[in-house]
């Protein structure tokens, strides 16, 4: 792959109900976070994709209609429907055609205007299975249990991730959800689907993100600070949760795997730094830890426990606080990749750790249907 | 944003989309769901490629991209193979809480058919138990034709 680079990373804050903000709003106010972090102006972009769903929007070609609030006036805009990372794919294949030198990327979501649970249960097959009324907690639940079985993964060790990813929040100015909680807590809280508790779930949040990549030419031309995109890629398994083993997940083996070999990484546990990964669950980022090779597998538990994915541990996971601590969907892995980029950069504030290569990971359909995850680097 | 928007009260417009489907089952589904509403057997498709049967069944096979799947029965029993009893109303639910979902992987099938668990105590839920289908009295040609599936007892743990 040509050389390319994100350079330019804008995020609002995350909120239960952004009641003063429209999605408009939000977006405009993340492009231009994104813009002013680049030393751009709008008319330094030469193409956006947008990131939007349609269901969460509550209208159709929900992209077309931010593309104001994104500056796509006379420019090229297209639109991903998915998650921010599978949008910033897209971006980046952009960038690297020749045809445009740099993408802005957008990606918003506002949960708090709609009813999540009826969104997530019409992603389900109609003619086989929607009727039966399961959404995603439910769906996720089932693959909880299922890892769980199959790993002896402790709710317990479920409960840790929820009381390091709150904790890191408390660090992190722009989450929703900062909380100094223990595991006793997590374990307190509502039984919302066995085997999940309330503190095991990510909450409905409003939120946007903005990244604006470049290719090589591009990259450093402006006085925003690059950081290198050394491998990325994206793999989907089947669409019927049935047709899968839910306890596991080899679409992202796969994408990590070739992902790591773009980046010329062969010991993935060993050679990255920080990983942000998309923890729309407790349980999530112990399953996509180890399907990412970055522990062993079943281990991700007992290796919490330990410390190893705390912000001083071998691999600090999700120091910006993840998901837990506040997910709009849709920008939920655009976020991850721009808190990479903070950390990179040395930016991170209160929760910078010391890293210069790191794991962004977003997620797309039911129980992690795909996966996108790109290795970045502070170094060309 | 702008500091002179700050003390303005915030309105909301209240709203739904409520749009009518009727979406074609495609033949296979049809084949399914006749099957289930005439003559109360489940119906998968095996891949002649890669041998697995699929259940629900499928006109095309998903590992093997063959569009060659033939019908076959499948057994009207099965083991769960992943569950989760609902306690929370989310909207989504159309029954009372608690609901038990689960995946059974019915005899004769290489897939798992989504779809309810009942006759057993919520608490005393676990994966790889034996269930059987208990059909609707009334049945119209749908996914609920399959009333749930009811636990038979315990195979392993």
């Amino acid at each position: 792959m040509d050389r390319a680079a994100i350079i330019g990373v804008g995020m609002n804050r995350i909120e239960a109900s952004k009641d003063r903000d429209t999605f408009a709003d939000m977006v405009w106010e993340s492009v231009n976070l994104a813009l002013d972090d680049a030393g751009m102006t709008i008319d330094d972009i030469d193409n956006v994709v947008t990131t939007s769903n349609d269901f969460w929007d509550g209208r159709t070609i929900s992209c077309m209609a931010v593309g104001d609030a994104s500056g796509v006036r006379n420019k090229n805009v297209s639109c991903v429907e998915g998650d921010g990372t599978f949008g910033a794919f897209y971006g980046l294949t952009r960038a690297l055609s020749g045809a445009y030198g740099t993408t802005l990327v957008t990606a918003h979501s506002k949960g708090s205007e709609s009813v999540s649970s009826l969104i997530s249960n019409a992603s389900f097959d109609p003619i086989y299975e929607r009727s039966l009324g399961m959404d995603m907690v439910t769906a996720c639940a089932m693959q909880a249990m299922a890892y769980m079985h199959r790993t002896g993964t402790t709710q317990e060790q479920m409960a840790l991730v929820s009381v390091k990813n709150h904790g890191n929040a408390v660090k992190n100015p722009l989450s929703q959800l900062p909380m100094d909680i223990t595991v006793n807590d997590v374990l307190a809280s509502e039984i919302v689907s066995d085997p999940l508790h309330k503190l095991d779930c990510s909450p409905v949040s409003d939120g946007s993100c903005a990244v604006i990549i470049a290719n090589e030419e591009r990259a450093e031309k402006y006085s925003g600070t690059p950081v290198w995109v050394k491998g990325v890629s994206f793999c989907s398994d089947s669409y019927f949760l049935g047709d899968r083993d839910i306890s596991r997940a080899p679409s992202l083996t796969r994408a990590m795997e070739k992902a790591c070999s773009m980046a010329g990484i062969s010991r993935p546990d060993r050679e990255i730094d920080i990983a942000e990964i998309y923890d729309a669950f407790t349980y999530q980022e112990l399953l996509w830890l180890e399907a990412m090779g970055l522990c062993k597998d079943g281990k991700a538990g007992a290796l919490l426990e330990k410390g190893e994915f705390n912000m001083n541990g071998r691999l600090p996971v999700n120091p910006s606080g993840g998901l837990l601590a506040g997910h709009p969907v849709i920008a939920g892995g655009l976020i991850r990749i721009a808190e990479c980029v903070k950390q990179l950069r040395g930016q991170a504030g209160d929760y910078q750790v010391q890293a210069r290569r790191g794991i962004a990971h977003g997620v797309n359909g039911l129980c992690g249907q795909s996966h996108c995850v790109w290795v970045l680097d502070s170094e060309k | 944003m702008s500091k002179h928007l700050d003390d303005i009260e915030p309105m909301i417009y209240e709203s739904r989309i409520s749009v009518p489907y009727q979406w074609w089952a495609g033949e296979t589904a049809s084949a399914f769901f006749v099957s289930l509403r005439d003559r109360k057997i489940i119906q998968g498709t095996r891949c002649p490629d890669c041998s697995r049967v699929y259940v629900p069944p499928r006109k095309t096979c998903p590992s093997c991209f063959n569009r060659s799947m033939k019908p076959v029965e499948v057994s009207n029993s099965g083991t769960v193979t992943a569950y989760t009893v609902a306690r929370r109303q989310f909207a989504s639910l159309p029954r009372k809480v608690p609901v038990i979902f689960g995946l059974v992987q019915l005899d004769g099938a290489d897939t798992s058919l989504l779809h309810y668990i009942e006759g057993v105590d919520p608490d005393e839920m676990s994966i790889g138990l034996r269930v059987e289908a208990e059909y609707a009295e009334e049945r119209t040609g749908n996914i609920r034709d399959i009333k749930c599936f009811r636990a038979i007892g315990q195979e392993r743990s």
